[in-house]
């Protein structure tokens, strides 16, 4: 086993400790509440937390709370249901199409995919936002496209203008901001506290949606990387076919995995040079251990470097011009 | 200062409200290093080139030695005006 495989190894009986104790600290004792709401998605990451919250709080003091949206995947559900089920906790489905459709999501979304292609027909068309492919085989920044899939047609992609780009960002992002309104609908009703599901790639890399699925009132798994991530879905028994499961952004209707919509690198090849980053190591040390070139480590690094300065934005919170005095 | 630098250089103070970063910034000098764009940057840079220059671009030509600098950026210009 390479240095970096072998350090990316947790201790996961422990870590699943240190992560209930803390959550059981402050949703208890700090926040005073009874506790934990999480949004799950079918995917990896809310299914671990699932689990966390569970062995913090007791399965009778968490709720599940599903929100499809008619550009989800069927497959979600399923995933959903099938993790809920193992943990045995509250489930709750939240069909949130109505209110995205009551805030003019769709039709703002139409109309910006429509600025790259004017003839997309939401009934029969697909879409999903995708940067350059692979960044291990090839250079290139990080400038969004649209692909449109059409049935019978090759997938055609262009170039995002400003103004398309932004504006279907604008309106995807109420779908993930729609999300932690009903979170924290369930959560207040309970006295509970939402259980945000954000990893550190997503956190860091600022792969997530301000006051979206950012907004929560603990991130038990914000200091893990995905290679992480799965080391304690083992452990927590979350269901093989959500472990196997591509991890996917579920967003857009065509369906995208985030490494083709964020990341640009397969998780497990990320995580470790983000590791041997983190331990100091030199782009020569990390190559050799991974059996990489130099020149792929630097192109990996440097887009780790921009993404985590390009999004500062993104992790800030609320500023003021002057700190607000401790309590006398 | 050459025609295509100085549009470029235009552009960006026009554009990404930097003013005073700029008044530093080195015709060679990194974008990304420096700050200077993000991911909407870089769709505004790609239109601000196809649409001020003429040219089409494709998402394969979109490299940091390409787009990297005021430099690169207008050396890039100068050879895809070449070919058209």
């Amino acid at each position: 086993m390479s240095y970096l495989a072998d350090s990316m190894q947790v201790p996961v009986e422990r870590e699943v400790s240190r992560i209930t104790q803390w959550m059981k600290q402050y949703v208890f004792h700090e926040f005073k509440r009874r506790g934990g709401v999480v949004g799950v998605s079918g995917g990896i990451d809310s299914a671990v937390v699932l689990a966390l919250s569970v062995h913090a709080f007791g399965q009778n003091r968490v709720t599940a709370l599903f929100m499809p949206e008619k550009d989800s995947s069927p497959e979600s559900q399923l995933m959903a249901g099938e993790v809920v089920s193992r943990f045995g906790v509250n489930f709750i489905v939240n069909e949130i199409t109505p209110a995205l459709t009551a805030l003019g999501c769709y039709d703002h979304l139409m109309a910006a995919i429509r600025e790259t292609f004017p003839d997309y027909d939401p009934d029969h068309d697909k879409v999903k936002l995708v940067l350059p492919e692979n960044l291990l085989e090839k250079p290139g920044l990080n400038v969004f496209s649209l692909a449109l899939l059409r049935e019978g047609q090759p997938e055609q992609r262009k170039i995002l203008s400003p103004r398309a780009y932004l504006g279907i960002v604008a309106a995807s992002n109420m779908k993930q901001r729609t999300r932690m309104l009903n979170l924290y609908f369930h959560a207040e009703k309970l006295n509970y506290a939402v259980i945000g599901t954000s990893n550190r790639n997503e956190h860091d890399q600022g792969f997530f949606v301000k006051y979206g699925d950012g907004g929560a009132d603990l991130q038990p798994i914000r200091h893990l990387l995905k290679s992480q991530i799965y080391q304690l879905a083992k452990h927590l028994d979350v269901p093989q076919s959500i472990i196997g499961r591509t991890p996917t952004t579920d967003t857009y209707s065509a369906g995208s995995t985030q490494e083709e919509f964020y990341f640009r690198v397969p998780f497990d090849l990320l995580d470790k040079i983000w590791l041997g980053m983190d331990r100091g190591m030199c782009t020569a040390e990390i190559a050799k251990d991974l059996d990489l070139s130099e020149e792929q480590v630097d192109r990996v690094l440097a887009d780790l470097l921009q993404k985590k300065r390009t999004t500062e934005y993104l992790r800030t919170i609320p500023l003021s011009l002057e700190p607000i005095p401790p309590e006398s | 200062m050459p025609e295509i630098e100085s549009k470029i250089q235009k552009f960006l103070m026009d554009n990404f409200v930097l003013s005073e970063q700029l008044d530093q910034l080195g015709f060679d000098e990194s974008f990304l290093e420096n700050g200077v764009v993000d991911s909407t940057g870089i769709l505004e840079l790609v239109f601000f080139v196809e649409d001020q220059f003429g040219i089409q671009i494709d998402t394969s030509e979109v490299l940091p030695e390409n787009f990297d600098s005021i430099n690169c950026l207008a050396a890039y210009i100068r050879r895809k005006q070449k070919v058209m």
